[in-house]
Formats: structure tokens, sequence, C-alpha cells
């Protein structure tokens, strides 16, 4: 709640509880009673540039120039919020945002005596049900619609077409959008329609579903207009002195020259003809004043040919009052700036640039343990950092420091003063990277002050913001309060965001040069010199490290192992087993003697065998480590872990380098043979296959088609060549190969598309068939009709090394357009179905009694998700891993 | 569907359905401060409630009625619902 000072209190007494709110139509007298003047004149200004009493800028409707007092309520510029005043329409018009519903009321009452046109019984049951408890919302909707449409159906084909209190016949009620209506062939006026819903009893209103008290349905047409205060729509004037005047203000014009022609020929006596013709002129300009967008209504324009905005359309869409004023706003205490990565920070900080932490500030309260170091904050002045830009008396009023109040300001400093500081290390702020799809797109970070202009990011954050470096920028906002502060660094500190909430694994992590630098440094063949372990040691910051053993000497000198170093990182009580992403998934596991060296034991805080990658500490990807550590240890550990573990990578990749290059994917000329000859053994089969058809021996597939048959056949046998040639060239690319590592280590790429570089690219797919649309029967002139070998029809058995021919690099263009469309089209798709989403769940909490309810207390979930489990809390779903348990008592049990 | 030979209440997938007593209710009610028109909804021509007023010859209509999922990672997961027309 926004706390009141004590003037403000005295001024307009105790700030006030809203118990609740109710909407209704605006009835003519309410109106009348809220006007201020009634405008009569179209003109704005006179010739000596002061409003005209009477006009559309009448001094009474508030006021817009500085200087000047409101002529109703003398409040000054900036003070008065305005006053309404009216025009009284010469003849009444509808409103066209009631305008379905005058249509829907005119359908279900009588035209004689404007009852509903339902028996009396009926009526009464239609009472007690909408009374009875419990009726509210869309299922009071649903009997109002019923009403509604009961009565309406009487009028139309079935049975009974008089009204069963007067017995009138009625006629049929058509609605020519957006505001006329005719009943029968007699066209039907407003005045009409406003004296038949004038007779419409109360009883009666209410199974209609409107409130009389609030809303009576005569009050849908209109006979008097309420002109907005000149605050909603002031004028501006330009630089050359011309005044030019709002939007609404030129539909309001509109509205009285039309309304006083009207008037004035209806009391010439002016012939029908004419008086009707202003009447719909009228009722245009009313209509677009509400709404400039109606179907069926040309826009209003102004001069320049440029579509007025109008009610409506201030308010709607994402540019409107709504989404762009009230949803969202502008703040203070926020900075945005391109980001930039250092590995060297902690995943909990961010670097801030120099001159961004010298514009934002943190109020800080002085007291006697701090008023020392404040009054040396405020002696540095704004300029120098680390100062302060303002402090706050004890009476509210602020000051600016500066370099020549700064001296008196900090003698002035007293115990209870607030000095707003520059931002220092160790502040905590919040980070924001839009779109914000999920609540990890904004966290709490501490800040490093930095020098240069970008803002600095630790890598392993960067998945759950999806930022990288191709020029994404970052908001960041400082929290003013202390509550805000430790709310921010308890909650939402990036450390405590380690496991997502959404899959219950890690989503912060390694990526790419720090899986395939883990390969490096833990595969069997690392080791590593005293030096070159000192050096890992230092830059990773593991604290209390003492050397162990060295792995091996040969000759005098000492070497230890990569996995020596890294377990240096693990607590010393850890013991986990699980598989490496560099495993091969052999039919029979050979535990720690694997091959591969993909199976990693963790004995006693000891690697002892195993691949650090992946499977260790990738983010969103299942990891083991991270997870154990973060679950079982805490985020400190996880947190301090991950901060020691890419730096430690970081180094051991510079001492023994790494690279990829086009040689990557070099095949052996005996393989490339082997792989030539796959290719053309699966055209070979494709041409058989063809040949069959044709020859009318195919025999199709349950459910299928010769024709489907035939192409998923083809299709088969094209994957399997190509997988066949993908093994071939997996046998000849070792893990001595810089791109094979990245594969298998899970830091970028797969094995396919090592196989599309190395061997062939396969077969081309549009829709998830091959490839034939284009021209007539084929997919390009190169080929004859009906062709449907291989190459005519997308299959590309070229590599990416050797090279496309055109037409395969036609091919190969299309199967690449599909995806670019597909992600465009997904992503709107998607993010508007998330909006949707969002605002249909946004304000549901789970309660304190676990319970999942709305606003209105109406119960979704009995428990929150039907179990209660924290996802982030839980092991894959389950709230406790026996197995887990099991195992790590079992351990100690054998070792105690 | 009175001649029907499957009774779906003992249908696998179909969870359990137990009527509250009007005691249960009052308890319920209370035990969630809450009335029964914030509960979650239920039609009477839904098949199970269908069934149940068969079986024990009664009108369900404004009851509350307790269901019993077994499949729940919880364990059992318990929902209720409030029976409308």
């Amino acid at each position: 709640m926004i706390a009141m000072n004590e003037e403000e209190i005295l001024l307009f007494g105790p700030p006030k509880k809203i118990k609740e709110l109710s909407f209704g139509v605006l009835s003519p007298e309410h109106i009348r009673k809220m006007s201020v003047t009634t405008i009569v004149q179209a003109d704005t200004y006179d010739d000596e540039g002061y409003p005209i009493n009477g006009g559309l800028m009448d001094p009474k409707l508030g006021v817009i120039d500085p200087g000047l007092r409101c002529r109703t309520c003398g409040s000054k510029f900036g003070e008065c919020q305005g006053h309404f005043g009216h025009i009284e329409l010469s003849r009444p018009v509808i409103h066209v945002g009631y305008a379905k519903e005058v249509y829907d009321i005119l359908k279900a009452t009588c035209k004689e005596c404007s009852r509903l046109l339902l028996p009396e019984d009926r009526l009464a049951q239609y009472h007690t049900r909408l009374e009875e408890e419990g009726v509210r919302g869309s299922i009071r909707q649903a009997i109002i619609i019923e009403v509604l449409s009961e009565a309406a159906k009487k009028k139309g084909v079935i049975k009974d077409t008089t009204c069963p209190h007067c017995g009138t016949e009625q006629a049929k009620i058509k609605f020519d959008k957006p505001t006329a209506y005719k009943e029968g062939d007699k066209k039907l006026t407003p005045s009409d329609i406003r004296e038949r819903f004038e007779k419409i009893p109360n009883e009666d209103v209410v199974l209609m579903g409107w409130n009389p008290e609030c809303a009576r349905p005569e009050w849908s047409i209109l006979t008097v207009l309420p002109v907005a205060p000149v605050t909603v729509r002031p004028s501006i004037t330009l630089e050359s002195g011309i005044r030019s005047e709002d939007d609404l203000t030129h539909k309001l014009v509109d509205i009285i020259r039309i309304n006083q022609r009207l008037r004035e020929n209806l009391d010439a006596g002016a012939p029908q003809l004419i008086v009707e013709d202003l009447w719909e002129l009228l009722q245009y300009h009313v209509t677009t004043y509400f709404d400039n967008e109606v179907s069926g209504v040309p826009p209003a324009r102004h001069r320049s040919g440029r579509v007025l905005k109008t009610l409506t359309q201030r308010l709607k869409g994402k540019e409107g009052r709504f989404r762009n004023n009230l949803s969202g706003k502008r703040v203070d205490f926020s900075a945005r700036t391109v980001i930039s990565p250092d590995p060297n920070i902690s995943i909990n900080e961010v670097g801030v640039p120099l001159f961004v932490a010298k514009e934002l500030t943190v109020p800080e309260r002085a007291t006697h343990r701090n008023l020392e170091r404040l009054r040396g904050l405020v002696l540095n002045g704004s300029e120098a950092y680390p100062g302060a830009n303002y402090i706050i008396r004890h009476d509210g009023m602020r000051k600016r420091v500066s370099d020549i109040t700064k001296d008196i300001l900090a003698e002035e400093l007293d115990i209870g003063y607030v000095v707003e500081r520059h931002l220092c290390d160790g502040d905590i702020v919040l980070f924001n990277r839009q779109p914000s799809l999920h609540r990890l797109s904004i966290m709490a970070h501490e800040v490093r002050v930095m020098p240069y202009k970008t803002f600095r990011l630790n890598l392993c954050v960067c998945p759950p913001y999806n930022a990288d470096f191709d020029g994404d920028e970052m908001n960041m906002h400082v929290p003013q309060t202390e509550e805000a502060q430790a709310e921010a660094r308890i909650l939402m500190r990036v450390q405590e965001q380690i496991i997502s909430p959404r899959f219950g694994e890690p989503v912060i992590g390694g990526s790419q040069d720090y899986l395939s630098g883990a390969y490096l440094l833990t595969k069997r063949s690392s080791f590593f010199t005293r030096d070159q372990v000192a050096q890992m040691i230092y830059v990773s910051d593991i604290p209390s490290a003492s050397l162990p053993e060295p792995a091996k000497i040969e000759g005098d000198v000492p070497y230890w192992s990569g996995k020596q170093v890294f377990s240096l990182l693990l607590p010393s009580d850890l013991n986990i087993e699980y598989k490496a992403k560099v495993c091969q998934k052999c039919e029979m596991c050979e535990g720690v003697n694997c091959k591969y060296d993909a199976f990693v034991r963790i004995e006693g805080g000891r690697l002892v065998s195993g691949i650090i990658d992946g499977a260790t500490f990738k983010a969103r990807s299942n990891c083991k480590l991270l997870d154990k550590l973060v679950k079982d240890y805490g985020t400190d550990t996880g947190r301090i872990f991950l901060d020691s573990v890419t730096r430690l990578i970081l180094q051991a990749t510079a001492i023994i380098g790494f690279t990829t290059g086009i040689d990557d994917e070099d095949i052996p000329k005996a393989g490339a043979v082997l792989i030539d000859k796959i290719i053309f053994e699966g055209k070979e089969k494709v041409d058989k296959l063809i040949e069959t058809y044709r020859q009318g021996y195919l025999e199709p597939l349950p459910g299928r088609s010769v024709e489907e048959t035939l192409e998923s056949k083809i299709m088969q046998a094209l994957a399997e060549a190509r997988d066949k040639a993908g093994d071939i060239s997996e046998r000849y690319l070792g893990m001595n190969r810089g791109a094979v590592i990245m594969a298998k280590t899970g830091a970028k790429g797969n094995m396919l598309d090592i196989t599309q570089m190395s061997a062939s690219l396969g077969q081309m797919s549009v829709r998830g068939t091959r490839l034939h649309r284009g021209y007539i029967n084929r997919s390009l002139s190169s080929f004859k009709e009906d062709d449907l070998s291989a190459e005519a029809r997308g299959f590309v058995s070229a590599s990416y090394k050797k090279g496309l021919n055109p037409k395969e690099f036609f091919f190969h263009a299309m199967g690449g357009r599909e995806g670019l469309v597909d992600t465009a089209v997904r992503t709107a798709q998607s993010g508007y179905m998330q909006r949707r989403l969002m605002n249909a769940l946004q304000d549901m909490s789970v309660r304190y009694d676990g319970t999942v309810r709305t606003n209105d207390d109406i119960i979704v979930q009995f428990a929150y998700g039907e179990d209660g489990i924290d996802p982030a809390k839980s092991t894959y779903g389950k709230a406790v891993d026996i197995d887990w348990i099991v195992h790590k008592n079992l351990n100690s049990h054998t070792e105690g | 569907m009175s001649d029907s030979t499957i009774n779906i209440l003992k249908h696998n997938l179909v969870p359990e359905h137990v009527v509250l007593t009007p005691e249960e209710e009052e308890a319920f009610l209370v035990q969630y401060k809450i009335n029964r028109y914030n509960l979650p909804l239920i039609k009477t021509s839904d098949p199970v409630i269908k069934m149940l007023e068969e079986e024990q010859n009664i009108s369900l209509k404004g009851r509350i009625i307790k269901i019993i999922r077994t499949d729940s990672p919880a364990g059992e997961g318990v929902y209720y619902r409030y029976v409308i027309e």
C-alpha cells in the first residue's frame, strides 16, 4: 500500500479501504449530475486564445495550462483531475458498445407491453434459479442466455408468436450492424427503442442479466453525452504558436455541429428525410467517438487522412491503456545494456559497469554504526566512486549531492538521515532478460562493479535466461528497501535456482567448452606436472586444497592425473556411480573397466574412474553429479562447485589445447570406399523397389496403398543407408578429433551432424515426405516425370565436406527453408498460447492449507499439482529417493 | 443406463468416489474454511454420479463427493467435488 504522509492524512483523512466496486451504465440524470457545464459551442478558443465558455475547452472542465486555476474546484494544474461536461443530444442515439445487448432485449420483449416474452410461471422459475445460492459467474451467465433465447425464440418459427401477457402478435426483429434495427419492414428509431425499454419492469430486467439499480436498459440509448474533461484530451501548443487539438476534441466538435444542425432543422420543422439523414449522421459521429474501428462503419479521419484515435482505441491492445500503462510501466532504478561473458565471476554475480553504478542508488539509513562510512561517501560527491547522489533529511527533504554542496551535506549528515549511495560490490539486484517466459528469467545477482560498458554474466547462467552474446541486452533493477533486498537475496538468488522448478534438474550448469574441456581434463591419458596442477588449483580458487600423492612418477618427475585434480572439488564423503555421456551403451557394461572410460565412480570424494562430461554438470540434461551436490549438500556447495569447476576446466583446456577443423571430418580411403558402396547399395535397393512396384508385385502394408507402401519402404532403405554410412564414419573417427569430442561429450552437435559433414547428408524432406513438389510430377526440371528414384526425390549422397552439386544444393535449401518457417511459426503461436495461459492462471495462489485457489477462494486443487510435491526439491517426481538413501546407508554401514 | 451390464464404478481406471455424509461435509467445509460453492463441480449427468445415484437410490444434487485417486506420485490423491445439475 502507498504510504500517506501526515499532511495528506490531515487533508484527506485516513486511507480508506475499498469494500466493493460496482459497474453499471450511466443514466442521463447521472451524466447531468456529474457534469459541471453543458457544452453548446463547437469552438474551442476565441481569437485572443482564451477558452470559450460553453465551448469544448470550457475552463470549468479542468486546467491544462500551468499557472491557471480550475474554475470548478480551484486547484492548480496537476492537482485538478478535471471535470465532466455534457451535451444534450437533440435526438437519442444507440451506444455502439451496447448494440448487441439492445438487440437481445428487443428480441426478448413484447412490442406492446415490454414484458419478457415468457409466461408468468416460467419467469417465476427463472427467478428462483437465479436467486439460488452459489449461482454466479458462468453459471449465472448460462441462465441469462437461456432466458433471452427462450424468450426470443417464441417470436421466430416455433409455435406461439404472441405475447403471453397481452396477446400481441410479435414481429421479427432484424439487426443491421452496427446500430440499426428493423421490426418486420419498419425501421426502429432509437427513440422507439428507448420508449419500449422504459416500460420494462425491473423484475424482467433482472432476468435479462441487468441490475436495474445501476443499469436500466434504456440507459444504453444515449440522450445525453458525457464530455470528457480537458485533462483527458489536452490541446498542445506547437512551437509556431499554433494550437493542435486532441482527436477526442475533434470528434466532439463534429458531434456538437451535427447536433446543432439537427436541432435547428427539428425546430424549423424540416422534412422527415432531412431529419433522418442528420440523425443518422449524429449516430455515426457518436459511434466513432466511442469506437473508430467498428466493422461496417468507415473510420472517422483527420483532415490529413489519418484515422482518429478515439476512446476504444485508447484502451485496446498492446499499446492501449491497460497493457501499456496499467499492467506494465516504466520504472526508476533500472538499467539496460548489452551483456558479455565473464567466466571469472561467480554465477551469483553480475558485472555492472562503473557508469551504471554511479547512476543507480541504494538508500541507506544512517545509524551510529555506518554514519562515518556514509559521511565518507557523501564527501566523495556524486562524481567520484563510491559516492552518493542524494541525502534525505528527517523531514523528508531531498538534497542533491554536488561538488559544491557535498562538504556542507557531509557535515549535516546525522543518524536517521537516508543516504542514496552508489551501487557497491555485494549489493543485490534483479537481473532480467526478455522474453520473461518463466520465473528464472528474473533472478537476483550480487553486484560486481567493473570498468567498460557491458553487463558481465557467468556463462553457466545463460541457459535459464536463454542468453547468448551476439548483441543480447538485459535489464537490471535495484530493490530499494531492506525487505525487498532480503527477499531477493533469500528467494531469488541465482544459486537458489540451480534446480529448475519445471524439470527438477539443474538449469544452471556447464555447456559447450566446459564439457569438452572436462573431457580433456579427466580422460585417462591426461597427466599434469606439479606446476600445472598448482596453477589450476590457484585459478579455480579451491579452498584448502592439498596436493594428493602423484599418480605416477616418470623419471624423477611426478605427474598427477586429471581425475585427481577434479577430485579436489568434491566433498570428501561423496559416493556416486553413473554412466557418462560418452557411454556407448554396450550390451554388457564392464563397469570400472569400460574401454571408453564411460563408467563414472566417485568414492569418498575421489573420482576413481570415468570421464567427466555432459552427464556430470551440463545444464538441462539430467546431469547426475551437480544434481546430487545441490540436493544433498545444499546450494552453497553447488554454486562453489560450478564456480570452481568451470575455472579449473578453462585452465586445463588452456594447458592441453583444443581445436577443431575440417580435417576432423577426414575419413581414410578405406572408409570412404565403404561409405560410397553403402550409399550405392541403398540407391540400388530403391531402384529394385521401384521396379517391383512398376511390375505390380509390391505387396501393400496393412492400412496403406501401394504407393504409400513404396514410399515408406524407400524412406526406410535410404535411412538405413545413411545410418550405416554414419556407423562407418563413426568407426573411423575416434576421440582424437575435436569434432567428435564435442559431439560425444554433449558440448556441441551430435554424431548425426558429423555424419552429414563426413559421409552423406541423406534424405531431405518437407512435411515428412521426400521432396516431390515443384514441377508437374517431378521435383526439378532436370528429372523425368514420375521419376521415383532416390536422386530425383531429394536424396543427397554427398557430404558437406565433399560438397553438393546444384541439384543437391537446391534440395538441401528446400529442407532448410521448412525448418526456418517452422521455428518462426512456432514461436509466434506458442507466445500467444502462453499469454492466454498466463492471463487465465495469474491470480491463483497456493494457500497455507496447501490448496490452490483463485482470488475469490474457489478451490482449483486440494494440493499443489494434486500431489503437493515441489519438483525442485524432489528427485525425478518422487518425494524421496529411496534407492539413494539405501545406497548411502549401506555404504556407510559397511564402512563403519 | 439402467440396463447397462457394466458397473463403471468397478473399472480400474475410475477412481473411488465416496459420497460424504452430512456430518463429514460439515467437518470438511470447516476444515477448508470454505462454502460448498467454492468447490470444483461435477454434474449429475456425469456417468459416475448417475451410477452412484442409481446404486444408492438417492439424489446426489447438492452433496459433496470425495474422489480418491491412487495413481498419484504422492500415493493417495484426494479431490472433492460439489454435485450440480
